[in-house]
């Protein structure tokens, strides 16, 4: 409890299922009022971390503090200062909007005057009041996801968990969830977020932990990762595989990236001004001809990708 | 945040209970809103009920005692009947808590977890006075009639109640192991459907064979239902009446710590 700054702390977090060993020692600090972003693959750890740090699941070693309460012997103190949203949203289907907060307001020891106030507040932060009477069955993914996550804010809770909170989101709801947490921020409240979008983690959080194979590979800020990665990158287009052929070979030192079905070659540039000079005097010598051209500033998805050792090309051709 | 949070300073058992009977609000309200369920447990009884008594009353009765119908006879056996298998209502809901992210969130919260089986248990006690109710009507209207004073109905509650308390634990038991909530309804049905048929609930035991017969006179069922039905025709209840309440202390005995602790494990891991 020497560090009361960090609200939670987890230290070398171990945990197998049966052979398979999930997480391999992950080390997590999150400072009051700011919001961290678990970041990785499917499968990564990210869910089984969170529902590590929320009481829900038990652990092989290590030793996690949130609060300053200790997870495992002071269990009930730390459920009373968490909330959580977990991946799959846990609504009572039959109950009604209103009834499922009042609900849990109750049992997050609320008087039910307190309980009742607070379900309407929710209701109309959460833009849920016209469909408040109605049995949560009838609501639409984002609207379930919304209630959720209202549910887990019932008693405002100081930290909160969430994972993958808009998973399945249209770019709409994705957008008025992102407000909520950016509010929740505001409000002093210290969050735990999981995500598969670089974009969210980029908005969102203060700092990101990447995660892989039940490993933390990296952290630190947006701009920290994306200085990893470093440099902007050049992406050349060519008009027909020869010339494209002729490319590649000839720059084939700062090449990093090829795609030879679109002829495109990513060449990395470190002085922006002399490099992409350099490059095209070289095609332009070699009288090859460059359709189109694109600057890339570095994302987070390349910090991703660089980080987790899977390329652009291979992801692309999974998906398809 | 506007609304000022005002928490409850009650103790502890008070915030227990509280849990519980939030929770068995749940799941009656679980029940009015599931129409279907709730029609079945309306018609399912009433089906049973003349189905039996016309069906098997003619060849029946010729077995029974003298001045008994066999309506009068039955009307214990089905009443038992409903309700064992009235508990299936309890595996299935805590099956499917199970299997939604919902056990996930009342874990999370620092209530007191037992409190989410207690309330699909006692909710039943809700149901099964329904579906009872119903068939004590209907059985009037088509002729049953009892010779139990308001004293022997609060027995016969009180017994029934119990057994609703006892069967659910064990069919909460059937919900923490069952992996689907198809898997819960055959396996309710081919544990309660022979012990509900080999016993005295339709038949008397004079007719089985030895082994049946053995097996029928002394498992928990008969000694319910023939508990039920001696204080229903008026008859001496000899040892059924505190068998049964054995039995069924027993099984809540058994029943209520292993549900406990399945609970535990099954969402711990
Ligand atoms: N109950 C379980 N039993 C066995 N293995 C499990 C169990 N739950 C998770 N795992 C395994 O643990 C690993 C990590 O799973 P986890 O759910 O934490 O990943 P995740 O990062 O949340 O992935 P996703 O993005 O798909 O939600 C996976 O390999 C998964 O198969
Ligand atoms: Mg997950």
């Amino acid at each position: 409890m020497a560090d009361t700054d960090y609200v939670i702390e987890a230290k070398n977090l171990v945990k197998s299922y049966g052979q398979n060993k999930v997480l391999k020692g992950i080390n997590l600090k999150v400072k009051r009022g700011t919001m961290v972003a678990l970041l990785g693959p499917n499968g990564a750890g990210k869910t089984t971390t969170v529902r590590i740090l929320s009481t829900l699941l038990g652990f092989d070693s290590g030793t996690v503090h949130v609060e300053g309460f200790d997870l495992i012997k002071e269990a009930d103190k730390v459920r009373g200062v968490i909330g959580l949203t977990g991946q799959s949203a846990a609504v009572d289907e039959l109950l009604t909007g209103r009834e499922n907060l009042v609900m849990m307001g109750r049992l997050y020891r609320l008087t039910p005057a307190s309980a009742k106030a607070r379900a309407q507040e929710l209701l109309e932060d959460f833009d849920l009041l016209k469909a408040a009477e109605r049995p949560a069955k009838t609501y639409s993914g984002g609207m379930r996801r919304r209630l959720d996550l209202a549910v887990s804010l019932i008693a405002v809770p100081p930290v909160i968990f969430l994972d993958e909170p808009t998973t399945g989101l249209d770019p709409r709801s994705r957008l008025s969830m992102w407000n909520i947490i950016k509010k929740l921020l505001a409000d002093g409240t210290t969050i735990l977020l999981t995500t598969q979008y670089l974009d969210e983690a980029d908005q969102l959080a203060d700092s990101i932990v990447v995660i892989d194979g039940g490993k933390v590979i990296a952290e630190g800020t947006a701009a920290e990762l994306k200085s990893k990665v470093g440099n902007d990158r050049l992406e050349l287009s060519f008009k027909n595989e020869p010339a494209f052929k002729q490319a590649t070979t000839l720059l084939a030192k700062s090449v990093v990236e090829t795609n030879d079905k679109e002829y495109t070659a990513t060449v990395v540039i470190k002085d922006t001004d002399t490099d992409i000079r350099q490059t095209l005097n070289a095609l332009a010598e070699a009288k090859v001809h460059v359709q189109s051209m694109e600057i890339h500033k570095p994302t987070l998805d390349d910090v991703f990708l660089s980080l987790t050792g899977k390329q652009k090309t291979t992801k692309k051709e999974e998906t398809k | 945040m506007a609304a000022e949070l005002v928490f409850e300073k009650k103790p502890k058992w008070w915030l227990s209970l509280n849990d519980s009977l939030l929770m068995i609000k749940r799941s009656t309200l679980h029940i009015i809103r599931n129409t279907d369920q709730l029609l079945g447990a309306f018609f399912q009884p009433v089906m049973f009920l003349v189905l039996f008594s016309t069906v098997f009353g003619g060849a029946i009765s010729k077995a029974l005692p003298a001045g008994v119908t066999y309506l009068n006879f039955l009307m214990a056996g089905i009443i038992v009947q409903t309700v064992a298998f009235g508990s299936t209502t309890t595996a299935v809901s805590v099956c499917n808590d199970l299997q939604k992210g919902i056990i996930d969130r009342f874990r999370s919260l620092p209530m007191s977890n037992l409190a989410v089986l207690n309330g699909h248990v006692t909710s039943d006690l809700f149901r099964n006075t329904i579906s009872t109710s119903v068939m004590l009507l209907t059985g009037l209207a088509i002729g049953f009639r009892s010779h139990a004073n308001p004293l022997h109905w609060l027995y016969i509650a009180g017994i029934l109640f119990l057994f609703t308390f006892a069967f659910s634990w064990l069919a909460a038991i059937i919900g923490l192991f069952a992996k689907s909530v198809e898997a819960v309804q055959w396996l309710t049905f081919v544990m309660i459907f022979p012990l509900t048929f080999a016993s005295t609930a339709f038949v008397p035991a004079e007719g089985m064979n030895h082994i049946l017969r053995d097996f029928a006179v002394n498992q928990p069922i008969t000694q319910v239902v023939e508990a039920v039905r001696a204080l229903i025709l008026g008859s001496p209840i000899g040892n059924h009446g505190w068998l049964a309440v054995v039995w069924c202390v027993g099984m809540l005995v058994v029943a209520l710590p292993l549900a406990s602790i399945l609970f535990r494990r099954k969402t711990s891991q």
